[in-house]
């Protein structure tokens, strides 16, 4: 690690300044991300400007009916909160269902949609990566990839977005409210992360300097019949594999409404448009669940270890929809 | 074998006597004895798997305030001997694995070390590497001997004859891929030199075998090195005399006076510090049409280093396993540009095991048989390896001990016949083995103090396995005193030497040497000695060594769900019955036995260094690629253990008991996990992807 | 860069000039000389290193002391009430919780930060509502425990520790 200054920042706008002026300054959560790849030299800022007691630290109900949830909130108090709970279970799935609990303890919520891949070529600065050194080449490629993309890749970069919470938020259709050197904005989430491309050493389209504020979860009921299924190498304290995020709204078994999104597939949380169009208006039934996974699927290309992502995402998006729909289905 | 020691401590669930200090965390590791003006190394690794270092620039590392030394091949202290080259660090230009050591800064502070330590710029002549172990490959070499020293090659009768002619047969291939031992506590030493003398704190399994070790490649005498390692946070076979030791003190020399600090990180630990070479195991098993063995035959496969050979003796186990009059095993080598493989927990056994129980399991069924009932169809009389009765064999009482308790008698034999709740539901069988072993060179001295106790010393260690309160009690009953009247020390080569801790031969030797010490003490001062008196003693031999083949037997029984969607695979349900001599203190057995049981399961389920064969490294090289088992994924997990009284083993009628409980998990697993969806997964570990259709 | 702080642990308080790079584990471990929380992996993958941090269990080796100026931390040792253990660690040694003990530390404050949210109410990956209560079974004690790795395999005598503590 190269030494660095550290400075706390009183409020949003001196720490985007500060940050937008230097080149080496970067934004500083809990460090759970940050600090991992400064040990393992993936990382090298020269400044950190520490934002985690920024007063963003607040769930707020927000105008319209949908809910506010500050940057600086901690995972694990997100996923308690009852709001959370009981209108966007998903959410409060999706958290539980990353790291552990001491890490959720600290781990804030710009921190966790900002946390990196965890390709194991990425973390290791001995091997090529475009996404860590732009036209070096991607180890992952052909080499150890059980733990990557099967959709959305491209020839320069094929790893996985590592976030759970992000998965729920995208099919949640958050907002993320940034603050930026020249103003505020606002940017949906699938429109933050984005596709490797040939740019793989950008995950979002989030200029330096731009701080992350806070999340809004717009209004929507049928959020609260939703869930998270995360299938992993082992029962608890591991990185998705596959996982699925799905909110449906069901009227007399047939599907008005739905929502899903898949992690461990992609550079981005997968918004799974295409099942989604072939399930709205069809039976909430197992043929149409599997034929709409399929849809969704029909684009997906393995990479030497993960072909069984494709299996395995499309059980999996039956098995969920089938557990939302259950009810219906008596 | 005569007089076993009278039990009276021995039997009883003493509670762990170094517990408070682990508990509250005051127990000193290695890393954590206070020292004064301690000085920290951070190492630098090759990046190459083979080849030589052309140059090694230190310039801007050594500019860096707060550097102290930077050690490279051209200025690093010589070593009097460089024939292990897995321990000659430092010593020459030649680069014989990925992630070895090239160099290595001494600062002021860890973080300053391992700046610079990215600072040095090291520039190779590279060579091509090969570190893929594939069994077509035609370099394949017997080795002299396998580990420690088992005949690479045996064959009994006409086994391709009798495989030819058999009623039943099963031809199958099983792998196992290579794992890392990753005790919690990496390998840690603290180094200091004043004069030409050297104390090293080591994170250490065999404090005596590191310091004739180190004595050896400086030429000292040994008693110029003393080890100490009170406290060790596990080891499973890893914490040997490895590299990591000698560069410490190495570089302690260029530093003298101040003790050097160097703990390995856990990445570094995937190339420095051994590890269970992957296999490859053939096996064929042949049996009449009433389901007895006619011909066994179990070939492997197996790695090593091109820098230094390690045999693992993966198919010693079936030598003596099963009754069958035609047998063959054999193994087979590729000295590879990787790290030189070691021990890890139940070396040979574990992955030996693994391939032998699956294969039972399937032949088993090939036979119509009960997978219980065809164990115990084909359980030899004496040893089919040597022709020698066994001191005591107890692997029926074990089966069906396990299956009683198991409700075995209820499983309904047909696969992927049973789901519950959208998760396919089997279970499964296998035993257990492992030998009972003795290492010479243990010795113990007591010493009659104040107030009626008694110090009892010996350089054994403690690495989770319980010594320190279970020696005590050993003690306590070879002099004839309460356990509070002992006060064991060890962990310390000052101490009377120990034999190391491995090949669960800990309680075997240390403890026979103890009661030997108490034996001479009595002698010679009755049971009224004066305060000062002193005895010593040394492990006997013992002449039923040549006269009984000795091992522990034990039978494993898993219950295991398969999602029947998402081939997610669970162990709900472990239990393990061990027939291991006598068991001295049975609340740190059993969780011996129940530790090295969740070992088996996460080798089942999770643990895989995947080696990525173009940097000739393991791409998987922490905790959060290299899974070993969560808490979330134990169960219901138990151990018992069946009354054996063998008077052959030793003075405690004890068999060890620290590897057995590894040996056999995984195959009772995957057998379940066949029981539950009819698909058979030979190439460990058991994971999701193997499951789903 | 050398930065002066304050950190309050086990109830002592120390004034202490730590490198920016430093974790909130190497201040304690090598600059404080409090070793009871562990270092396993250094890049929270094992949960050796738990300590209580401003009252909530959290890992240290992620975390710089620097951005913890004047936390206060509490340690393994510290739980202990003079001689009088603290009962996680009375249950501890009772089941046999442990082996080689080195992630025991961790574990018990884990152990006893995990106590504390289930007290306030806070579902885990296991529980069947999330919105309802928590019952602590056994299953929900092993998922909210998977953050500590143990490699010696004492878990099942760690969820029986923690099963007698909580009932
Ligand atoms: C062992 C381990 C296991 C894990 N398992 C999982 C898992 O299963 N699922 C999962 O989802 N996650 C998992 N995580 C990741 C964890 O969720 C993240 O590390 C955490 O959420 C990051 O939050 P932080 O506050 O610590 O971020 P930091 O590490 O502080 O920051 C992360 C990034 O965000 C930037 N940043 C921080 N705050 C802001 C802001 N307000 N505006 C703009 N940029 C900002 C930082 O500059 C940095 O680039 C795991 C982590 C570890 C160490
Ligand atoms: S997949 Fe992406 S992150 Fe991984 S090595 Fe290739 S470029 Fe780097
Ligand atoms: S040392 Fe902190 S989690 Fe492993
Ligand atoms: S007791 Fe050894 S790692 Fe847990």
């Amino acid at each position: 690690m190269i030494p660095f200054d550290y400075e706390r920042a009183d409020d949003a706008r001196s720490a985007v300044a500060t940050v937008a002026g230097r080149p080496g300054a970067v934004f500083l959560g809990a460090g759970t991300n940050l600090v991992d790849h400064m040990k393992l030299g993936v990382a090298n800022p020269d400044l950190l400007v520490d934002v985690s007691r920024l007063p963003f630290d607040v769930i707020e109900p927000l105008q319209g009916g949908g809910v506010r949830i500050g940057a600086t909130v901690r995972n694990s108090d997100l996923a308690a909160a009852p709001v959370i709970r009981q209108r966007y279970p998903m959410l409060a799935a999706a958290l539980l269902a990353g790291a552990s609990g001491q890490l959720r303890n600290v781990a804030t919520t710009a921190g966790n949609l900002l946390q990196r891949t965890r390709c194991v070529y990425f973390q290791d600065v001995t091997t090529p990566c475009n996404k860590r050194r732009p036209g070096s080449g991607c180890s992952a490629v052909e080499g150890y990839t059980r733990d990557h993309a099967i959709l959305g890749a491209s020839p320069h970069c094929v790893a996985v977005h590592p976030s759970d919470m992000a998965v729920a938020l995208t099919a949640l259709d958050a907002v993320v409210q940034v603050e930026g050197p020249s103003g505020p904005r606002s940017l949906a989430i699938s429109d933050l992360y984005r596709l490797p491309g040939d740019q793989p050493q950008r995950d979002t389209v989030l200029e330096h300097g731009e701080l992350i504020t806070a999340v809004d979860l717009p209004e929507l009921p049928m959020a609260a019949r939703s869930s998270y299924r995360k299938v992993r190498d082992r029962a608890s304290y591991a990185f998705a594999l596959v996982s699925v995020a799905a909110a449906v709204d069901v009227v007399d078994g047939v599907m008005r409404d739905v929502r899903i999104a898949l992690g461990g597939v992609a550079h981005k949380p997968w918004r799974a448009s295409r099942a989604e169009e072939a399930l709205r208006g069809a039976p909430a039934a197992e043929d149409a669940f599997r034929h709409a996974a399929d849809a969704e699927l029909t684009e997906a290309r393995p990479l030497r270890d993960n072909a069984f992502k494709i299996p395995m995402a499309r059980n999996t998006m039956v098995t969920v929809l089938r557990g939302l729909t259950w009810e219906e289905g008596r | 074998m005569t007089g076993l020691l009278e039990p009276r401590a021995i039997g009883t669930s003493l509670e762990r006597l170094d517990g408070r200090a682990k508990v509250t965390g005051t127990a000193p590791y290695a890393f954590e004895h206070p020292v004064d003006n301690g000085v920290y190394l951070h190492p630098v690794q090759s990046s190459i798997a083979r080849g030589r270092i052309t140059a090694v620039d230190a310039t801007e590392a050594e500019a860096l305030d707060g550097v102290i030394a930077v050690l490279t091949p051209a200025n690093a202290p010589r070593l009097v001997s460089g024939d292990d080259r897995e321990l000659a660090v430092l010593q020459s230009d030649e680069v014989g694995f990925r992630g070895q050591f090239v160099a290595a800064v001494v600062a002021e502070s860890s973080e300053i070390a391992r700046q610079a330590a990215d600072m040095v710029g090291v520039t190779y002549d590279r060579q091509p590497h090969d570190t893929e172990l594939r069994a077509d490959r035609d370099d394949l070499y017997a080795p002299g001997v396998v580990n420690p020293d088992y005949p690479t090659d045996t064959s009994d009768g006409d086994p391709d004859g009798a495989f030819a002619s058999a009623a039943v047969t099963i031809d199958e291939t099983y792998t196992t891929p290579m794992e890392h031992n990753n005790p919690m506590e990496p390998h840690a030493t603290v180094a200091l030199w004043a004069g030409d003398a050297l104390t090293l704190y080591d994170s250490t399994q065999g404090p005596n075998l590191v310091r004739d070790g180190i004595a050896g490649l400086f030429g000292l005498p040994a008693d110029r090195v003393r080890v100490i390692a009170p406290h060790v946070g596990g080891g499973f076979g890893s914490k040997t005399l490895h590299a990591n030791v000698v560069l410490a003190a190495v570089a302690a020399r260029v530093v003298a006076g101040r003790p050097v600090k160097f703990a390995l990180t856990r990445q570094q630990m995937f190339s420095l510090v051994g590890y269970r070479t992957p296999t490859i195991q053939r096996i064929r098993l042949g049996a009449d049409s009433d389901g007895r063995l006619t011909a066994i035959t179990h070939d492997v496969i197996e790695q090593t280093s091109r820098i230094k050979e390690f045999a693992e003796q993966t198919a010693v186990p079936t030598r003596s396993m099963y009754a069958a009059p035609n047998r063959r095993t054999t193994h087979r080598l590729a000295a590879l540009d990787v790290p030189v493989p070691t021990w890890m927990r139940g070396p040979g056994e574990c992955p030996g095991m693994y391939a032998l129980e699956s294969a039972m399991d399937e032949m088993a069924l090939a036979c119509g048989l009960d997978p219980v009932e065809f164990r115990i169809r084909n359980e030899p009389d004496v040893d089919p390896e040597s022709g020698l009765p066994f001191s005591s064999r107890n692997l029926v009482a074990c089966l069906r001990e396990g299956a009683r308790r198991f409700g075995w008698e209820r499983r309904d034999p047909i696969p992927a016949a049973r789901r519950e709740d959208g998760w396919l539901v089997g279970t499964g069988v296998a035993a257990s083995t492992f030998p009972v072993i003795r290492i010479p060179g243990s010795a113990a001295t007591i010493r009659r103090v104040h107030d009626g106790r008694y110090r009892v010393e010996i350089a054994a260690v403690d690495i989770g396995t319980g010594t320190w309160t279970a020696l005590t009690q050993i003690a306590a009953d070879a002099l004839d005193v309460p356990v509070d009247a002992v006060d064991l020390q060890i962990g310390d080569t000052a101490l009377p030497p120990a034999s190391v801790a491995g090949g669960s031969s800990g309680i075997t030797s240390w403890g026979s040497a103890v009661v030997d010490a108490a034996r001479e003490f009595r002698e010679k001062y009755g049971p009224d000695p004066e305060d000062g008196d002193e005895a010593g003693g040394a492990m006997p031999d013992n002449p039923d060594t040549e006269r009984f083949a000795m091992h522990a037997y034990g039978a494993q029984f898993a219950e295991v769900r398969v999602h029947a969607d998402t081939g997610e695979i669970r162990v709900p349900r472990l239990l393990g019955v061990f027939a291991a001599g006598r068991i001295i203190n049975p609340r740190t057995a059993r969780s011996q036995f129940v530790g090295a049981m969740t070992m088996g399961l996460s080798m089942a389920l999770h643990e895989d260094s995947v080696m990525d064969p173009r940097f000739g490294q393991v791409a998987n090289h922490d905790f959060a690629g290299y899974h070993i088992a969560t808490n979330a994924d134990i169960g219901s997990i138990d151990a018992i253990w069946i009354e054996e009284d063998d008077p052959h083993v030793n003075a405690m009628g004890s068999k060890g008991i620290g590897e057995i409980g590894i040996v056999g998990t995984a195959a009772a697993i995957a057998n379940a996990a066949h029981h539950a969806t009819g698909i058979r997964i030979r190439d460990l570990p058991l994971t999701a992807d193997k499951y789903i259709r | 860069m050398d930065v002066e702080m304050t950190l309050r642990v086990d109830g002592a308080r120390y004034r202490l000039v730590v490198d920016t790079r430093t974790t909130l584990l190497d201040a304690l471990r090598e600059r404080l000389g409090i070793t009871s929380p562990k270092k396993g992996c250094d890049h929270g993958q094992c949960g050796a290193c738990t300590v209580l941090l401003d009252g909530r269990r959290a890992t240290t080796c992620l975390a710089l002391a620097v951005a913890h100026d004047d936390a206060e931390i509490i340690t393994a040792n510290g739980l202990a009430a003079g001689e009088e253990l603290h009962p996680v660690a009375r249950a501890f040694l009772d089941h046999d919780g442990f082996q080689c003990g080195y992630c025991t530390p961790g574990q018990i404050c884990s152990a006893v930060g995990m106590l504390d949210e289930v007290e306030a109410g806070w579902p885990s990956h296991v529980s069947e509502e999330l919105a309802g209560g928590v019952e602590l079974d056994d299953e929900e004690i092993r998922e909210r425990m998977s953050g500590n790795l143990c490699r010696c395999g004492a878990y099942a005598n760690i969820v029986a520790a923690i099963r007698e503590v909580a009932r």
